[in-house]
């Protein structure tokens, strides 16, 4: 059985005033099915660029990219778009929820986006908010919410079509350590229950957390560990 | 969703949503107002002629009716030509010209139609009682104000004066029988009303069976062009003016003032797609982080179109429908302006509602907020993904 991700001499070239950067540089890995994967490196080693190119965001410029069976390196932008609605969960460093939206909405929005009916996004929103502890937030809007939970609402989003994959940037980054540290938990469950999660992260203990990581230096891959 | 979020996106700035709303439904009140001047006009003329019925108009030759002091002679033989014309139900004669009357060491110059009571589409009678015999006028309220003159009152009235020899050429005294509301003259014209033969007379051998105007009314299942054009070969000495054709030459004459009020509209229009434009391009610019995340969740380019349009038409929808308002109100504070001018006809209306050009105005700012949604929404929908959250993260 193939891995759910699998990344073959993946280059992204970015043009700078003072001549190309090579922002990748021929990165090749799997990621099975289940397997939580934490990538890690010093600030500009192409790690929120792989993050991109995995969540087909970005288009690489060479080396081939297949998730769930899917090349995605090859999707015009409708194809990439549909793509990361079905199979891709995106967490962020800054949670980046709708401001004017409840909680609810915002776990709502992609199942409505995905014409999913009411009743049944109604009932999938109910599940995820208790699944991330927050059941009586529902009709919170961000600004009434702590840090960690507006991380919470931003990870019941991610899993609202049922994702393939969850990719995680910095997810630890705007928490306090007590709060990172629940995040941590709470990623771990999410990968006991059989999420597939790649996260770019700074945070030793996130890392750590991990059952595989990937050390990133100028672009390309250095090193890996497996817990 | 689309449509919550344009209206949440909309509510985020109050009061810069409001300013903005504030900014359309001026645009939309002063381009409804340009679309009821510009066609309530001539609509409205072609009401204001048909008042009584009288469908066509017979005018000294190369004439409008009282555009001139030319006169038609021998009227009589020209009326009874006209009666026995296939079509014709009416012929009403009318003679126009200016009587003097001393009241209170002043004289009160007035405009005077001579007019056959029976036929008159001149004219309804308020009070008192009509042009029983050739002794009775008929007067408008500004003439009773400005000669003091009550009804049954007697009143000399001269005709044909002369300022320079200080002569007139004809002069008696008449019973004040009715008060009317004349339909073609100004409320502040004073306007008098005696029976036709009277005037003639009065006015001595230039106005011996002279008539300045013949309204006439044809049956009305008949094709009024032809009856026309049956009357203009009867007589070859006048022009004989249909609705159309007086329609066609005001409208000729108008042609500029039409022109300024098409200018006033589109730059109204033009305005409010601009006003509309920046307020949602700032918006999308405010918005830019969102508007990559909502991409990158796979929200599709084509609901963030929806969403940015959808807000464009929230804006101009919600402007233009108090734009409508606004404009029913400054419409008939200019229409009592309008009103004031000397000369005006009291039953012409410049201003004409109309569902059509509500309609009308209401199609085009829909139009225009879908327009000027197209740029914003061109822009939110192009917006690089993970340049954008980049950007949005060093920020």
């Amino acid at each position: 059985m193939s891995a759910l991700v699998q990344v073959r001499d993946l280059a992204r070239d970015y043009s700078m005033g003072s001549g190309p950067v090579h922002a990748l540089r021929g990165v090749s890995f799997d990621v099975e099915q289940g397997e939580w994967v934490a990538i890690v490196g010093p600030s500009g080693c192409g790690k929120s660029t792989l993050l991109n190119l995995l969540g087909a965001v970005d288009s690489p410029d060479a080396g081939s990219l297949t998730i769930a069976g899917e090349r995605v390196d090859r999707l015009d932008d409708r194809a990439a778009t549909t793509f990361r609605l079905r199979r891709i969960g995106f967490v962020f460093q800054r949670f980046y929820l709708m401001p004017a939206l409840t909680a609810a909405e915002n776990i709502e929005l992609p199942m409505a986006e995905a014409r999913i009916v009411r009743t049944e996004r109604r009932a999938r929103v109910q599940e995820l908010l208790g699944y991330v502890g927050l059941a009586g937030r529902a009709d919170h809007r961000p600004s009434q919410l702590s840090g960690g939970e507006q991380q919470r609402v931003a990870i019941a989003r991610a899993l609202a079509n049922k994702p393939a994959l969850l990719l995680a940037d910095e997810p630890t980054g705007e928490l306090d350590a007590a709060t990172g540290l629940e995040m941590i938990d709470l990623f771990r469950r999410l990968n006991r229950d059989g999420t597939t999660i790649v996260v770019v992260t700074h945070d030793a203990q996130m890392a750590a957390a991990a059952a595989r990581r990937i050390q990133m230096r100028d672009g390309a891959i250095i090193a890996e560990a497996v817990t | 969703m689309p449509f919550r979020l344009a209206l949440l996106a909309l509510l985020r700035h109050k009061a810069r949503t409001m300013l903005a709303l504030l900014g359309i439904a001026v645009s939309a009140a002063l381009l409804l107002d340009m679309v009821m001047l510009a066609t309530g006009m001539r609509d409205n003329f072609q009401g204001f002629l048909l008042l009584r019925g009288y469908q066509l108009r017979v005018a000294p030759k190369g004439t409008l009716p009282f555009d001139s002091d030319a006169t038609i002679d021998s009227a009589a033989t020209l009326v009874a030509a006209i009666a026995r014309v296939s079509g014709v139900v009416a012929v009403s004669p009318v003679l126009g010209a200016q009587s003097q009357t001393t009241a209170h060491d002043s004289t009160v110059t007035a405009f005077t139609l001579g007019i056959d009571p029976r036929v008159q589409g001149d004219y309804e009678l308020l009070r008192g009682a009509d042009l029983a015999d050739s002794v009775s006028i008929v007067a408008n309220e500004r003439w009773l104000a400005l000669t003091r003159h009550r009804l049954g009152d007697t009143v000399q009235l001269a005709v044909g004066y002369d300022p320079q020899l200080r002569t007139v050429v004809g002069q008696r005294a008449f019973i004040v029988r009715g008060v009317a509301r004349f339909f073609y003259t100004g409320t502040t014209q004073p306007t008098i009303a005696m029976r036709l033969p009277v005037l003639q007379e009065m006015g001595g051998n230039a106005r011996r069976d002279h008539v300045s105007l013949l309204m006439v009314k044809a049956g009305d299942d008949v094709d009024v062009e032809a009856v026309r054009a049956r009357i203009q070969a009867a007589g070859a000495r006048v022009s004989v003016i249909s609705l159309e054709g007086a329609t066609a030459q005001v409208e000729q004459r108008l042609a500029y003032f039409r022109q300024l009020a098409l200018v006033l509209g589109s730059i109204s229009l033009g305005v409010g797609i601009l006003l509309v434009t920046t307020l949602i391009t700032i918006g999308v610019n405010e918005r830019a982080g969102e508007i990559a995340v909502m991409r990158a969740i796979g929200v599709a380019k084509r609901s963030i179109v929806t969403q940015v349009v959808t807000e464009g038409l929230l804006l101009s929808g919600v402007g233009a429908f108090s734009g409508l308002l606004i404009g029913l109100v400054t419409a008939q504070w200019l229409e009592r302006i309008l009103a004031d001018f000397p000369g005006m006809p009291a039953t012409f209306r410049f201003f004409v509602f109309q569902p059509h050009d509500a309609g009308l105005a209401l199609g085009m700012l829909g139009s225009a907020g879908v327009l000027a949604g197209i740029y914003p929404a061109w822009r939110a929908s192009s917006l690089p993904i993970a340049g954008t959250l980049r950007r949005e993260a060093v920020a």
